[in-house]
């Protein structure tokens, strides 16, 4: 009886567990990767960042300008630290000036993210 | 009723008739850039409106206008490499080529035959015909051992059929004579570390250059090509605390009133005022951000000044009598560019984010005209045909 109880309940909590699942899926941001911390105006201000201030120097279409190309096929074989690097710090002897003073961490790391796979206009 | 009728119908097609025919001049038309649609805006100064939009002129992130002397022609130099010859009366683009890689800039020869192009990728200047657009000159910015090219900035046109650039990588400015059916290049080495812009004053004597990799500016006279390049303002620049830039200041913009020179700061929230005799620094003005454009109205009374992000959505005006700020305007997030009309009685200015170009009264300040416009950047009147180095 006793065990036959805890048979039902350990199902009911499956059952709740996976709607509780279910649900997340809908009720949490439709942005549910890795940055919860950056709200959907801000990646639009990211986004429209990235495009056209960025995109002065690195090409709207991020195929380089003054500053050098930033296309998933040029970043595939660099690193990803180094490119957040040289946003955050900026990268000396050249025009790249520091974002940390204007970014955060979480938000440059969003940058990149969205450079590696590709920026749509 | 058949006669009225009639002649309702005449009248009617005497003004379709007219329409076709009507003329019109060009003298206050103007183009204003749309960045990310990589579109045109032809537009009128008289009444402050919107004529017809053009496009399919490919990346137009920093793109610039230069126009043909009768006025009629702008061409837009793309960042793709595009080179687009726009017919403004038309509306239409007349033609267009793909001419490189990666450009930044362009300029127009004195006798306005000649379009010069300056590249990033492959670096160096190309000069086309200004009417077929057909190759003239081809001038790649060799350096170092003669292999590598340099990124080419600051390219403007100087009076005897000459364009005059810097090399970005190599550290030099180039003199392109091109008045004897020819190329002939003069090179000045060893002008400073990284020219990133240039201008020529508005006499068309002095070319200067400014330098991101250390402080100064470089300076041709060109009356004495054989003097070489000098040195200016010493201290211009970043100074010892290398402040972050957000925007490089454009040279372009540099305001010349008939004794001083309003110059913006780099990375420092300040316009500084320079004598135009002696290059010696007079004076500075606290702004409020890193100034991008110091643009003087053509009577030189006022100087706007607009700035680098973050602080993008002001624009502030100085009084060249007084050296003080005297108005303080926010005409929206992303200011980009100012463009006055021939006579400075208007100045029209792009709000890029705010996807709107406002006119503003240069006396009563008040905003007179709002044109809605898709993330518009550079402003740029027929005006500037007849002017050297625009």
């Amino acid at each position: 009886m006793v065990s036959r109880n805890a048979g039902k309940l350990r199902q009911h909590l499956l059952i709740v567990l996976l709607l509780l699942f279910y649900y997340s899926a809908f009720t949490t941001d439709v942005y549910a990767d890795d940055f919860p911390m950056i709200s959907k105006q801000r990646r639009i201000e990211l986004h429209n960042l990235l495009i056209q201030d960025c995109g002065s120097c690195h090409g709207m279409t991020m195929k380089g300008g003054l500053g050098p190309a930033l296309t998933p096929e040029v970043l595939k074989n660099k690193s990803r630290q180094m490119i957040e690097v040289a946003i955050l710090q900026g990268r000396p002897g050249t025009p790249m000036p520091p974002w940390n003073i204007l970014l955060s961490k979480d938000e440059v790391r969003w940058l990149v993210d969205t450079l590696y796979s590709g920026i749509t206009p | 009723m058949n006669i009225l009728f009639k002649s309702i119908l005449l009248v009617c097609l005497f003004n379709l008739l007219a329409a076709c025919v009507s003329l019109r001049g060009t003298g206050d038309l103007g183009v204003v850039i749309e960045r990310a649609t990589g579109s045109v805006q032809i537009v009128e100064t008289t009444n402050a409106t919107i004529l017809k939009r053009v496009e399919n002129l490919g990346d137009l992130s920093h793109a610039s206008i230069v126009y043909s002397r009768d006025q009629r022609y702008a061409y837009v130099f793309g960042r793709d490499g595009g080179l687009s010859k726009i017919d403004i009366l038309k509306g239409n683009i007349d033609h267009r080529i793909i001419q490189s890689g990666n450009s930044i800039g362009g300029a127009i020869s004195q006798d306005g035959k000649l379009v010069a192009v300056s590249n990033y990728k492959p670096g160096g200047v190309k000069v086309f015909d200004s009417n077929t657009l057909d190759l003239v000159a081809d001038i790649p910015a060799v350096y170092g051992d003669g292999k590598q090219l340099s990124k080419v900035v600051g390219l403007v046109d100087a009076p005897g059929q000459r364009f005059v650039f810097s090399l970005y990588d190599a550290g030099e400015i180039w003199l392109a004579d091109l008045s004897q059916g020819k190329t002939e290049i003069t090179r000045f080495k060893n002008i400073g570390r990284q020219p990133y812009d240039g201008l020529i004053t508005p006499d068309g004597r002095y070319y200067i250059a400014g330098l991101f990799g250390e402080d100064g500016l470089a300076v041709l006279d060109l009356w004495h090509p054989e003097k070489g390049v000098n040195r200016i303002l010493d201290d211009y620049g970043r100074g010892s605390k290398k402040m972050p830039v957000y925007k490089m200041p454009h040279l372009e913009g540099w305001a010349m009133t008939e004794d001083y020179a309003f110059l913006p700061a780099v990375g420092r929230n300040e316009v500084l005022v320079v004598n135009r005799r002696n290059w010696k620094q007079l004076a500075s003005i606290s702004v409020h951000g890193q100034p991008v454009f110091v643009m003087a109205r053509p009577d030189g009374r006022q100087v706007w000044v607009n700035f680098a992000y973050p602080r993008n959505d002001t624009v502030q005006v100085i009084d060249t009598e007084q050296l003080q700020i005297t108005k303080t305007l926010k005409p929206g997030k992303a200011v980009l560019h100012m463009e006055f009309t021939p006579r400075g009685e208007h100045v029209w200015v792009s709000a890029r984010d705010e996807g709107k170009v406002t006119v503003y009264d240069t006396d009563s300040f008040n905003a007179i005209a709002t044109l809605p416009m898709t993330k518009p950047s550079g402003i740029f009147f027929t005006s500037r045909a007849h002017r050297i180095g625009l």
